[in-house]
């Protein structure tokens, strides 16, 4: 069995209407020589860690270490919880909350999934799950759609390695955003097109991001994203089942996102050289921290 | 090209925050004390550039005793992995350098017990790890196959007769290093293998004349 080098080459294999879970799964089966009971309970396992985290970090609401984050999730569950006239449903309170809450105990040592990378990793588990929660999904059809998620992010690393380093946060956030959108719409029933759509339409919407954080702390401006691209992904999601399609195709947004990534400066992909991590507070807080551990050892 | 799985991308499953400073980190430790291959009592790290700057927000420190303790990069006790290591009688000393010459995100080990070891590696990112030097000999260990790792006395024969144990395992060789100090003096080789040589042939390598140290590094865990 061929690996699958493109969204193209996908879509051709999915002309008979294969769901693209079920495409990416016998892949991996034969990849890994693995049965696909053996690939589910992987997954599971996967989404398990991924709803501890979300209560895990829902539960303790500490500052990290550097003390620039770690309570946010719980002032937004906390709005919904005592709040009146508030203009959102709990769909929405909860893929704020959750995506915050795993950033957040990440930035504590908690344990998370990387989903794609450690920085990105509040953004699929907080669709997944919330949508599961309010929506009443089967944990089936929550496996399908990590799978579904995955295999668009591979699909893209398999061009653009994906790493802040590399391509700057258009290759974490962005692409934790594509594949929070496709997991939706495979959550809701959407067409594989409407899937590569969803994907296209939230990656399209990320192109050029850099990641300039502060300290070189996956904190500021790293905790917050993760909350605005899981929205992002909803967004992306409702467009594309609403039949709204990229003009430009999926394969050709990863060669601009890859061409992106090479044109940005180095000082702005996780090198803390330039943008927020070099503004006056940003140095300021780098400067404190440094003292502070130099200092204790 | 190595094939990019789903599971790349949905997951690794670990303890944040960051998959090269920490994630990153652990792996480092990990390699390391296999490579010391004892329990040491004390252990020196020097953290260099953006390890030493940004490494206590990122839990490099905790990440780094927790690999040498022996704890994987998703077990949650490495945040208190100061506390584990206090427990089972290891002294711990951190320093941090700046050194341009050096990887951004590099550190040196050094192990302390009957005999000491240093071992130095950098973190490459989305927790990749390299181990690049061994008490002064120049390797690339990656813990991405089974490995021998062999310091022995420069003269003649030392390789056919190391090769030849792996031969009679009928293990293949994926690559094979061989580095030395000076003529006949201390020599190294570092052999990636598809499997792991049966430990009763370890130890024929280790009882033969001429061999210093010999040592049987398992791959790391995914």
């Amino acid at each position: 069995m061929n690996n699958i080098e493109n969204f193209q080459e996908l879509q051709e294999l999915a002309r008979d209407n294969k769901r693209f879970y079920e495409i990416f799964m016998d892949l991996e089966c034969f990849k890994l020589e693995k049965s696909k009971d053996q690939l589910n309970d992987l997954m599971l396992s996967h989404l398990n860690d991924m709803k501890a985290s979300i209560k895990n970090g829902l539960s303790n609401p500490k500052l990290s270490v550097s003390g620039m984050s770690g309570t946010d999730s719980a002032k937004v569950a906390e709005r919904y919880k005592n709040g009146k006239n508030l203009p959102m449903n709990k769909l929405f309170e909860k893929v704020l909350s959750y995506s915050l809450s795993v950033i957040e105990e990440n930035q504590r040592m908690g344990k998370i999934i990387a989903c794609p990378t450690a920085g990105s990793c509040g953004i699929v588990p907080a669709v997944v799950v919330a949508y599961g929660e309010e929506l009443n999904i089967s944990e089936e059809k929550q496996i399908n759609s990590l799978f579904t998620a995955g295999g668009i992010g591979k699909l893209i690393a398999q061009q653009v390695p994906l790493a802040g380093a590399v391509a700057g946060c258009q290759a974490e956030c962005g692409v934790g955003s594509a594949m929070a959108a496709a997991a939706i719409v495979e959550l809701l029933g959407g067409t594989n097109i409407m899937i590569i759509n969803a994907a296209a339409l939230a990656l399209k919407n990320t192109l050029g991001l850099v990641c300039d954080p502060v300290a070189g702390l996956v904190e500021v401006p790293c905790v917050k994203r993760n909350a605005f691209f899981a929205i992002h992904a909803v967004s992306a999601s409702e467009l594309a089942l609403a039949g709204v399609e990229t003009v430009i195709p999926m394969d050709e947004i990863v060669v601009a996102m890859k061409q992106i990534g090479y044109l940005m400066s180095p000082d702005l992909k996780e090198s803390s050289d330039g943008g927020l991590a070099t503004t006056e507070t940003g140095k300021t807080i780098a400067h404190k921290l440094v003292k502070l551990w130099f200092e204790n050892n | 090209m190595k094939y990019i799985s789903v599971f790349d991308i949905v997951g690794p499953s670990m303890v944040g925050p960051s998959s090269s400073h920490t994630a990153g980190a652990v792996r480092l430790g990990l390699l390391a004390r296999r490579i010391y291959g004892r329990k040491p009592d004390w252990v020196k790290f020097t953290l260099y550039n953006s390890f030493a700057k940004t490494g206590k927000g990122h839990g490099t420190d905790k990440g780094l005793v927790g690999g040498v303790l022996g704890f994987s990069v998703n077990d949650v006790k490495i945040k208190d992995s100061f506390k584990y290591a206090k427990e089972q009688g290891i002294k711990i000393e951190f320093s941090m350098k700046e050194d341009f010459s050096r990887h951004p995100n590099s550190v040196d080990i050094k192990f302390y017990n009957e005999s000491s070891m240093l071992v130095s590696g950098n973190s490459l990112g989305a927790g990749e790890v390299q181990i690049n030097s061994i008490n002064g000999f120049n390797v690339d260990m990656r813990g991405d196959f089974p490995t021998l790792l062999m310091i022995y006395k420069d003269q003649p024969g030392m390789i056919w007769k190391i090769t030849k144990f792996i031969q009679d395992a009928n293990i293949n060789i994926a690559t094979l290093h061989c580095e030395r100090k000076d003529k006949g003096q201390e020599a190294s080789t570092v052999i990636c293998l598809d499997s792991l040589l049966p430990d009763e042939l370890v130890e024929k390598i280790n009882i033969t004349p001429g061999i210093y140290t010999v040592r049987s590094i398992d791959m790391l865990e995914k």
